[in-house]
C-alpha cells in the first residue's frame, strides 16, 4: 500500500487544456477546455483514497471527494454525479469558481509534497459530462406536503434550497429581482469563467422538478414578505446577496468612466454588452484601464476590460501580491493575458477633463507596517510617493455590502451593524417567524460554495419547520 | 406577459403612451414611483415613470419622448405587443402633503411625471398652480388632464403658437412674486430643473425635482445612477427619484447622462436605417 502511495505521488497533476492566454485574451469564450476522459482518469488514479481524507475536510459542504473520485476511476460516471449531488447542487459552477487552492485541495495530503490532486477540474469533468452525456433523469421526489415555500433571490444560496425543498415535496416559488435567474452567477462572473449556459441548465434542471421561477420580483416592492403570506406561503427563505458596490469616496468618482465592478460585469454579462451594438446596452470602451482591488470581482472586470479591446490594463491595490484575495488561477490567468499588477499603490484622486470624463487617477506608494487586526501587515502611505497613472476607464472593485432594498421594508428582521441580516448559525432562522435567510446577505460577500452551504442548512431546517413546526 | 393594451401618439408622434398590463406593479404603485422596461432579448432596461395607473385593470400607463434607440423600438410596438420584461413599482414615492399653495412646473415629458404629483397634491387640498411648457403648441401634451388636476393651469410656449410666450420659469416667478407659496415641484429637462431651481432659491422657497440618470437595475445594486445632492453621493432609483431642487449638482447630472453619447447616436441611427429598409 505504502509502496503505491510513493508511486502515485512522483506523478504529476494532469493539467486543463487551456485556450492561448493571446487569443483568448480577446474573446468571451471559455479560457480552460476541459479535461478528456483520458485525462480525468488518469487524475483520479492520483488519488491515494486515504481512509480520513483531509480534502474532506477543506471543503465547506464536505463532498465525499474520495468517494466521487473512485466512482470516476471505476468509469461509473453517474454513480460519480449521484455522489457529488447529494452533497452540492450545482458541480459544474463550483468545479470552476471554489477557491479550491483555500478549501479542498489546500488540504489534500499529495499537496505536502507535490501537487494536490485536481479535484475542481475532477468535479467539473463529472457534471459536465453528465449535463452532456447523461440521461437527464430527474431524482425522485416525495409525495406533495400541500406546503408552500417562497425563495427571495436566484444565486446559488436561493437555487439550493429551492432543489432540495421540492424534492422533499414542497411547493417552491422563487422571486428574482433581475429579468434573468442566477444572481452573480449570471450578472457578476464572465462568460470565459462560468458560460451562461451552465447556469441556465441547473436553473431548468430545477423548473423541470417543478420549482416556478418568477423574475422581475423585486421583493420589499413589487411585494412584500407579509404579502407572500398572506397570498399562502408558509416559509420564506431570503437569499438577496450583498449588492450594494462599494466606493472608495475619494474626490473625482462620479466623473464619467468610474464604474462599481457590479455595474461593469451587469453590463457586460447580463446585458451581454459586449457584444454591442447587436444589443442595445452600451459598455464603456476603455483605452487605458485601471481596476480597483483584487479579489476574484476585480481579476473578473479586468480580463473582461482587455476582451473588449483595451491597449492596457491595470490591477491597482494597496497591499502586497500575498494579501490579494482572488483566486490563484485567475490571478495566474490575468497575468497570462497581459494584465499588470500595481500593488502598494492607494488611488487618492481622479482626474477629470472638462467635460467631467475621467483622464487619470493620482496615488500614493504604500508600503506595509505593523500587523492589523485581521493579521495582515497594515498598508502605510509613503510620503511624498505621488504618482500620476493616465486612465479613461476607472472600475472599482473594493467590495459589496449589503442592500438594505428589501431589509429597510421589513423591521422584523434584525440586522447586525453592516446592515447584514441576522440569522441563526445552524439553522439559518431571522428573527422574523418562517423566514430564513443565508448566503452573502447574512456573510457578507463570500464564495459560491458557502452560499450554498447555507442555503442547505436552512432547508433543512425549513423541513422540519414545515413538517414539525418552528 | 407585459401587454400594451392601449397606445396614443402625443407631440405629432414625438412623444407616446402606452398602457401595459402589469396587475403586480398596478396594484402597488405610488405617484412618483417608475418601471423599468425591456422590449426583448437584445433590449436594453429603460426607466420610465409612471404616468398612470389603474389597480382595478391591472395596468400602468407610461409616456415618453422618443430619443433613441430603445425608445424608438418601444414606439414601434402596436397593441397587442408585449414587453420582455416591466419591473417595479421603482423609487421612493412622492410625499404628499397639504401645505397650502403650491407651483408645479413642467416641461417636455417631465409633464407625464408631473400629472400624478399635481392631482394628488390638489386631492389632499392644496391650492395647485401648474405651469406647463413645450417649444410650441402641437408639442404640449396632457393639457386637458392637467387643468382637471390642478386649481389653475398656465401655458408657455417657446415660439408663442400658445399661451404665454417664453418660457415656465418666467410665469413661475411672476406667480412667486405673488408671495405665499409653499412648495415649487419641477420636472422636465435638467437645465429646466437647474434654472427652476435657481429662481426659486431667491425666493426661499423649497422645491422637489425629479432626476433621470442613467440607470440599470434600479435597485441601488450597480451605482450608476449617482447624482451629488447635498455634496453627498445618492443613488437616484433608490434614494430619490425625487430630490431637493436647492442641492441637486445639475452640471454632474448633465455630464454624466452625456456618457454614450456616441454609441447611442449610432444604434439608434443604426436601428433607422434597418428600420426604413425594411
Ligand atoms: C464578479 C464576481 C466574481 C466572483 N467570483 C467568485 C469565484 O470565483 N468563486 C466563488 O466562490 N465566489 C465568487 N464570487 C462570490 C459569489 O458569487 C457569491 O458569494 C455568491 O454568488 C453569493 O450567493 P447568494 O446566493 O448569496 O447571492 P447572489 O449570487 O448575489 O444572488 C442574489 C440574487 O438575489 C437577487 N435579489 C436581490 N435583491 C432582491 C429582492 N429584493 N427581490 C428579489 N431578488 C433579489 C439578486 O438580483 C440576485 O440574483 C464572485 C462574486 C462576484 C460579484
Ligand atoms: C427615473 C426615470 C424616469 C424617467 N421617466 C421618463 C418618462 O416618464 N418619460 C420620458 O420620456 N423619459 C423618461 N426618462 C428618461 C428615459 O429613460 C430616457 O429617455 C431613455 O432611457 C432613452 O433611451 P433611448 O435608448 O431611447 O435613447 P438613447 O439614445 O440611448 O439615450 C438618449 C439619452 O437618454 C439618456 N439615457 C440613455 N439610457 C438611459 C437609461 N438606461 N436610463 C436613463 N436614461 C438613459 C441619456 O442621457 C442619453 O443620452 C426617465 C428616466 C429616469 C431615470
Ligand atoms: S465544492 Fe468546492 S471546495 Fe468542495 S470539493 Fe468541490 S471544488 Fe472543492
Ligand atoms: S486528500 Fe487528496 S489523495 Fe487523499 S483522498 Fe483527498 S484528494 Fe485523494
Ligand atoms: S440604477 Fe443601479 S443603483 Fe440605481
Ligand atoms: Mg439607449
Amino acid at each position: 500500500m505504502a509502496e503505491k502511495a510513493v508511486n502515485k505521488e512522483k506523478k504529476g497533476r494532469i493539467p486543463m487544456p487551456e485556450q492561448d492566454p493571446k487569443v483568448r485574451a480577446r474573446n468571451f469564450l471559455e479560457v480552460p477546455t476541459g479535461y478528456t476522459p483520458k485525462m480525468a482518469q488518469e487524475e483520479a488514479s492520483r488519488c491515494l483514497q486515504c481512509k480520513k481524507p483531509a480534502c474532506v475536510q477543506g471543503c465547506p459542504v464536505g463532498v465525499d471527494i474520495p468517494g466521487f473520485i473512485d466512482l470516476l476511476s471505476q468509469g461509473d460516471l453517474t454513480g460519480a454525479i449521484r455522489n457529488l449531488w447529494s452533497k452540492n447542487a450545482l458541480p459544474a459552477v463550483c468545479g470552476r469558481v471554489c477557491p479550491q487552492e483555500s478549501q479542498c485541495e489546500g488540504q489534500c495530503i499529495l499537496g505536502k509534497k507535490g501537487e494536490a490532486v485536481a479535484i475542481g477540474n475532477l468535479e467539473r469533468f463529472c457534471a459536465d459530462y453528465e449535463r452532456e452525456n447523461g440521461t437527464g433523469e430527474l431524482p425522485p421526489k416525495a409525495a406533495p406536503t400541500g406546503k408552500k415555500v417562497a425563495v427571495v433571490g436566484s444565486g446559488p444560496s436561493g437555487l439550493t434550497v429551492a432543489g432540495d425543498l421540492i424534492v422533499k415535496g414542497h411547493d417552491v416559488t422563487i422571486f428574482e429581482a433581475f429579468h434573468k435567474p442566477g444572481g452573480v452567477l449570471v450578472y457578476g462572473i464572465p462568460e470565459f469563467r462560468l458560460p451562461k449556459a451552465i447556469v441556465a441548465q441547473e436553473v431548468n434542471f430545477l423548473e423541470r422538478l417543478g420549482v416556478k421561477v418568477v423574475c422581475n420580483a423585486v421583493v420589499g416592492k413589487t411585494v412584500s414578505l407579509d404579502e407572500l403570506f398572506e397570498e399562502g406561503f408558509d416559509a420564506i427563505y431570503i437569499g438577496v446577496g450583498a449588492g450594494l458596490p462599494r466606493f472608495m469616496n475619494i474626490p473625482g468618482e462620479n466623473l464619467v468612466g468610474i464604474l462599481s465592478a457590479n455595474e461593469y460585469l451587469t453590463r457586460a454579462n447580463l446585458m451581454k454588452a459586449y457584444k454591442y451594438p447587436e444589443v442595445d446596452t452600451p459598455i464603456p470602451l476603455g483605452k487605458n484601464v485601471t481596476v480597483l482591488g483584487a479579489g476574484n470581482v476585480a481579476m473578473d472586470a479586468a480580463r473582461t476590460a482587455m476582451r473588449l479591446g483595451a491597449e492596457s490594463v491595470k490591477i491597482v491595490y494597496r497591499r502586497s501580491r500575498e494579501e490579494m484575495p482572488a483566486r490563484g488561477a485567475e490571478i495566474h490567468h490575468a497575468e497570462e493575458e497581459g494584465i499588470e499588477l500595481f500593488l502598494l499603490t492607494n488611488p487618492t484622486k481622479y482626474i477629470g477633463n472638462d467635460n467631467g470624463r475621467l483622464i487619470g487617477m493620482e496615488c500614493l506608494k504604500m508600503e506595509l507596517g505593523e500587523p492589523d487586526a485581521s493579521g495582515r501587515r497594515r498598508p502605510v502611505a509613503i510620503k511624498g510617493s505621488e504618482f500620476e497613472i493616465e486612465t479613461d476607464l476607472c472600475i472599482v472593485a473594493v467590495g459589496s455590502g449589503a442592500n438594505p432594498l428589501l431589509t429597510a421594508e421589513t423591521p422584523k428582521i434584525q440586522l447586525n451593524k453592516w446592515g447584514n441580516i441576522h440569522a441563526d448559525e445552524k439553522n439559518g432562522k431571522t428573527t422574523m417567524k418562517g423566514v430564513w435567510a443565508g448566503g452573502d446577505i447574512v456573510t457578507g460577500a463570500a464564495t459560491v460554495i458557502l452560499a450554498m452551504g447555507a442555503g442547505r442548512q436552512a432547508a433543512d431546517s425549513m423541513h422540519e419547520y414545515l413538517t414539525l413546526g418552528w | 406577459m407585459f401587454k400594451i393594451v392601449r397606445r396614443e401618439e402625443m407631440a405629432e408622434g414625438t412623444v407616446i403612451l402606452n398602457e401595459i398590463e402589469a396587475p403586480l406593479i398596478a396594484k402597488k404603485a405610488k405617484p412618483g414611483q417608475f418601471i423599468i422596461l425591456k422590449a426583448n432579448e437584445e433590449g436594453e432596461r429603460i426607466p420610465l415613470t409612471m404616468a398612470e395607473t389603474n389597480p382595478e385593470k391591472g395596468t400602468v400607463t407610461i409616456i415618453y419622448m422618443v430619443v433613441g434607440k430603445s425608445t424608438a423600438l418601444f414606439r414601434d410596438m402596436k397593441v397587442g405587443d408585449v414587453f420582455q420584461d416591466v419591473i417595479g413599482p421603482l423609487g421612493k414615492a412622492t410625499h404628499i402633503e397639504k401645505v397650502g399653495k403650491v407651483i408645479c412646473v413642467g416641461g417636455g415629458t417631465g409633464v407625464a411625471v408631473l400629472h400624478p404629483i399635481t392631482r394628488a397634491l390638489k386631492e389632499i387640498g392644496n391650492d395647485v398652480t401648474c405651469i406647463i411648457g413645450a417649444r410650441n403648441k402641437s408639442l404640449l401634451i396632457l393639457e386637458e388632464q392637467m387643468k382637471a388636476a390642478s386649481n389653475d393651469l398656465r401655458i408657455c410656449t417657446d415660439d408663442g403658437s400658445y399661451g404665454h410666450h417664453g418660457f415656465v420659469t418666467e410665469v413661475m416667478k411672476e406667480v412667486l412674486q405673488q408671495g405665499d407659496v409653499k412648495l415649487v415641484v419641477g420636472i422636465g429637462p435638467v437645465p429646466m430643473m437647474k434654472a427652476v431651481s435657481n429662481i426659486t432659491k431667491e425666493f426661499n422657497v423649497p422645491t422637489m425635482v425629479s432626476l433621470n440618470p442613467i440607470m440599470v437595475d434600479g435597485t441601488g445594486m450597480c451605482g450608476g445612477c449617482r447624482v451629488s445632492v447635498g455634496g453627498e453621493t445618492k443613488f437616484a432609483c433608490v434614494d430619490g427619484p425625487e430630490f431637493d431642487g436647492h442641492l441637486v449638482d445639475y452640471d454632474e447630472l448633465i455630464m454624466r447622462l452625456r456618457a454614450y453619447q456616441e454609441e447611442e447616436k449610432k444604434c439608434h441611427s443604426d436601428y433607422c436605417t434597418i428600420r426604413d429598409a425594411k
